[in-house]
């Protein structure tokens, strides 16, 4: 057998034993690492100037590196349901001084700097700060007071402010109509229903954002939870006052007459009665676990 | 009889090009060829003949599309053959940021010496290639002919039983060539087995016992110099010098080039022309002997081939 | 082996011959240059920023030696057909290449080496001291060399079955995948079907992982690496690189030499 030969067969063996070997070796390596990487989750460069200094003339490339990751640590974060998202702020920050127009950024950043966690990382004023670097940057692009103005209402619950936000960005080129309705509405009646159910199916309908759509579809799901409950809770209080006890069940509303059928949730899981017999959700149902988290989430510090 | 130290079985190579690989040139076809041990073997062919390919393949630089070789009686894929050979590359080249002693030194390491043994080998080799003073000069400041002898000393460095070299004349002065000639008659001296290549034809006719004519990657004839060529005198060239006309009847046949005349008549007839040239009152200026040489074989050869010869020429590229 | 060797130190020579090690000089000059400046811009945070650009340097240099010098490695021996008198030696194919792996790996050791020493003196000079936990600069360091042996070893599969530039381009290529290949698996998994998943998924675990050695910000941060991982490193290096070596020694044992 000649060299050639003997060197083939020996690659053969070697292919599939080094590749496995690999195999293995990097899932060890990588379970190594996994226990080095919650200390070691950190930026060295904060400074998104120092940064776009070093970039020369690729900031805008380099922004869009920093873009992707900051929906992959957004995603990685909220893939493991871990709340911490400090590294948010930083990572926008860079991104949005490398490429000011990155109109993406801003919008993506005020919905999920401003959320309470989990899904957010609970800095409204940090949305704020971002938005108004966006609005100056893009003066004329009016979803960004969009933006602003829902910061306002939902998380810093400043309708006057959220309502002059509208108000500004109704003015801008292309701004529809609406949103000059919303100015008027949220000065005068604050939060209500239909002001938070219009907003949430706005960004629902016009964001390109996966991530985004999700979010603003189940805030959608669990507003109408909301609502849904506080009318079941008003139907119970009829029952009290004709039967004189609060009903236990949703059957008995139905063979009262107050409700045609038993009234399910936006998944289609019908809704019960609590112990304190209120309405609430199914337990079988997955908004549950959301509302839940949501609810612990504002409870704590 | 003695052994044989090179046979060459069937040896083919083909050279795929085109879109894909999908035509072949064949730059090698079907060589058969032995060299016998201590003798010394010239392999002749015109440029792109397939000379180079040969050794090439002989040295497993390029492998064969078909048929096989043995050096020794081994097989030519044994790497341990080759503490046997010398081998000259054709236009040789070589790291240029050693010394000619370096660089001896380096490839004497691949054999089996002592330290010492080396640097022996390493100063005995650059004075027999005459490299001595230049031994502490960076190759890359070689001239072509300088890096062609330390081609030639690596070749013979491991005293090989088989030295093999590609056209190892080329780029040299005469008075280069003269040293490689006599370092070849030495070889053979030492009973060595040389294997050359070379399309200077009077340098395989001064040195080879056997030669073997290629001609577009086929071999067209082996044997002795003498044999393979009808080496008998042919005629006799009479040149002279003649001043004035003259109506002698030899004239008509010579060509005349100013005031001199070039003849050729047959042996047996040399001394009655002479008779007639002086009675002519023409000065002979020199009689010699017309040979048919191996370079005549070799062109007649080329012209009938001619179309192949130059397909041949641009493959082997 | 011991042929392996003989080619292994005539490419080291080479290497010093043709004064690769100058960028010894241009990394010199870097550090001292960052010395003096750290002190006057930086306060509070000198040995991070020195171990990082340090460390980054040494990388850097490290790469555009071992991408450029390990491709040219067998392709300019092809070229200039050194090669042809060197194999009339009784040398194999698969020791020369062996040898050449070897010599570059050598060189940059020696190199790395060197970068590493100065980097440790220009520690000395910002902190005016060394403390234990430095040692962990010299595992970067050691990480960096492993990346460096794998990246030569892939210059060199290509090299010999493509055109230098192409192997170049292959080679960075390569290296810049096996930076994102834990990228890979965090892909969002929604917009990928799930047989695309899995492959990517696969893929990533055998690609070569680059981003393994990368601990730069546990060095720059004065953290220690675990032994396990040093050793996992070692490991995975010298399997990545027979894998890929006795791939290219299977290449080159076939190749033509013009």
């Amino acid at each position: 057998m000649n060299a050639e030969k003997t060197i083939a067969w020996v690659l053969l063996l070697v292919l599939p034993f080094g590749f496995a070997g690999i195999w293995r070796l990097q899932h060890g390596i990588d379970a190594q690492r996994e226990s080095l990487s919650q200390e070691r989750d950190d930026l060295l460069l904060r400074s998104g100037k120092l940064v776009k200094v070093m970039s020369l003339e690729y900031a805008p490339l380099l922004a869009d590196i920093y873009w992707t990751r900051v929906v992959q640590y957004y995603g990685n974060k909220h893939v493991r349901g871990q709340a911490n998202l400090e590294l948010l702020w930083p990572l926008l920050d860079i991104t949005t001084t490398l490429d000011p127009n990155l109109l993406i950024s801003y919008r993506f950043g005020a919905m999920f700097l401003s959320q309470a966690a989990p899904s957010g990382a609970g800095r409204p004023d940090l949305a704020v700060q971002l938005i108004r670097r966006g609005i100056q940057a893009n003066p004329s692009y009016w979803r960004l007071y969009e933006d602003l103005g829902f910061v306002y209402y939902f998380d810093l619950k400043d309708y006057q402010k959220a309502s002059d936000a509208f108000l500004e960005g109704s003015k801008k080129p292309n701004a529809q109509l609406w949103m000059k309705v919303m100015a008027a509405r949220v000065a005068a009646e604050g939060e209500s229903f239909a002001t938070s159910m219009f907003l949430w199916k706005d960004i629902y309908d016009s964001t390109p954002d996966p991530s985004v759509k999700k979010n603003a579809l189940q805030h959608l799901q669990l507003l109408k939870v909301k609502e849904d409950c506080k009318q079941l809770d008003a139907l119970a209080d009829e029952y009290a006052k004709r039967y004189g006890k609060r009903p236990a069940r949703m059957s008995e509303m139905v063979q009262a007459g107050l409700l045609r059928r038993i009234p399910g949730d936006p998944l289609g899981f019908a809704y019960i009665f609590g112990q304190d017999g209120k309405a609430e959700l199914n337990l079988d149902s997955p908004l549950l676990q959301q509302q839940l988290l949501l609810d612990r989430y504002k409870l704590g510090p | 009889m003695p052994g044989l130290a090179i046979e060459i079985e069937n040896l083919t190579k083909e050279y795929p090009f085109g879109f894909l690989h999908l035509k072949k040139k064949t730059s090698l076809e079907g060589l058969n060829m032995q060299v016998e041990t201590g003798e010394v073997f010239g392999f002749i062919g015109p440029n792109g003949a397939g000379k180079s390919t040969t050794i090439k393949l002989l040295m497993r630089l390029i492998f064969p599309t078909a048929g096989s070789a043995r050096i020794l009686g081994k097989p030519i894929s044994d790497v341990e053959m080759h503490r046997d050979i010398g081998y000259l590359p054709e236009q040789p080249y070589f790291y240029d940021y050693l010394t000619a002693a370096e660089l001896l030194d380096y490839f004497a390491r691949f054999h089996d010496l002592t330290a010492a043994d080396r640097k022996e080998r390493v100063e005995r080799m650059l004075k027999k290639v005459g490299l001595e003073t230049a031994r502490k000069i960076q190759l890359r400041k070689y001239s072509k002919g300088m890096l062609q002898r330390v081609g030639l000393a690596q070749a013979i460095l491991h005293d090989p039983k088989i030295v093999i070299l590609d056209e190892p004349m080329s780029g040299l002065d005469p008075v280069g060539r003269r040293e490689v000639r006599d370092i070849i008659l030495e070889l053979k001296r030492e009973g060595k087995t040389v294997m050359f290549s070379t399309h200077i034809l009077s340098d395989a006719e001064m040195l080879c016992d056997r030669v073997g004519v290629i001609v577009g990657g086929k071999l067209r004839g082996v044997g002795a110099p003498g044999t393979l060529v009808d080496m008998k005198t042919q005629g006799m060239e009479i040149l002279f010098e003649l001043r004035g006309t003259s109506n002698a009847p030899l004239l008509s046949k010579a060509t005349r080039t100013g005031d001199c005349y070039r003849l050729q008549v047959a042996e047996e007839e040399l001394y009655a022309a002479i008779d007639q040239l002086r009675a002519a009152g023409a000065r002979i200026l020199s009689v010699a002997q017309v040979k048919a040489t191996l370079e005549e074989f070799f062109t007649n050869l080329v012209e009938a081939d001619g179309t192949h010869t130059s397909a041949v020429e641009v493959s082997g590229k | 082996m011991r042929r392996a060797g003989v080619v292994a130190l005539n490419t080291f020579r080479e290497a010093v011959r043709d004064r690769v090690l100058y960028n010894l000089v241009f990394f010199a000059l870097l550090m001292m240059a960052a010395a003096v400046a750290v002190g006057q811009i930086s306060i509070g945070i000198e040995q991070t920023v020195i171990v990082s650009l340090g460390l980054s340097a040494i990388s850097l240099i490290g790469l555009l030696i071992s991408v450029f010098i390990g491709v040219a490695l067998v392709s300019k021996e092809m070229d200039k057909r050194t090669l042809h008198a060197l194999l009339a030696n009784p040398v194999r194919r698969w020791e020369f290449l062996l040898g050449k792996f070897a010599g570059l790996v050598l060189t940059l050791a020696v190199n790395t080496a060197a970068m590493a020493l100065g980097l440790l003196l220009v520690m000395i000079y910002v902190k005016h001291s060394l403390e234990r936990s430095d040692a962990v600069v010299l595992v970067a360091v050691y990480f960096i060399l492993l990346k460096l042996a794998l990246i030569v070893a892939l210059a060199l599969l290509f090299s010999c079955f493509t055109t230098p530039l192409l192997a170049i381009l292959f080679t960075v290529g390569f290296y810049i995948v096996g930076l994102y290949v834990q990228e890979l698996r965090n892909l969002p998994v929604e917009v990928m079907s799930p047989a695309m998943t899995a492959f990517t998924k696969g893929l990533s675990y055998l690609l070569p992982n680059f981003e393994n050695f990368n601990v730069m910000a546990m060095a720059a941060h004065g953290r220690a690496v675990p032994g396990a991982l040093i050793l996992q490193n070692t490991v995975y290096t010298v399997v990545y690189c027979t894998i890929v070596l006795t791939a290219a020694a299977a290449v080159f044992s076939r190749r033509n030499l013009k």
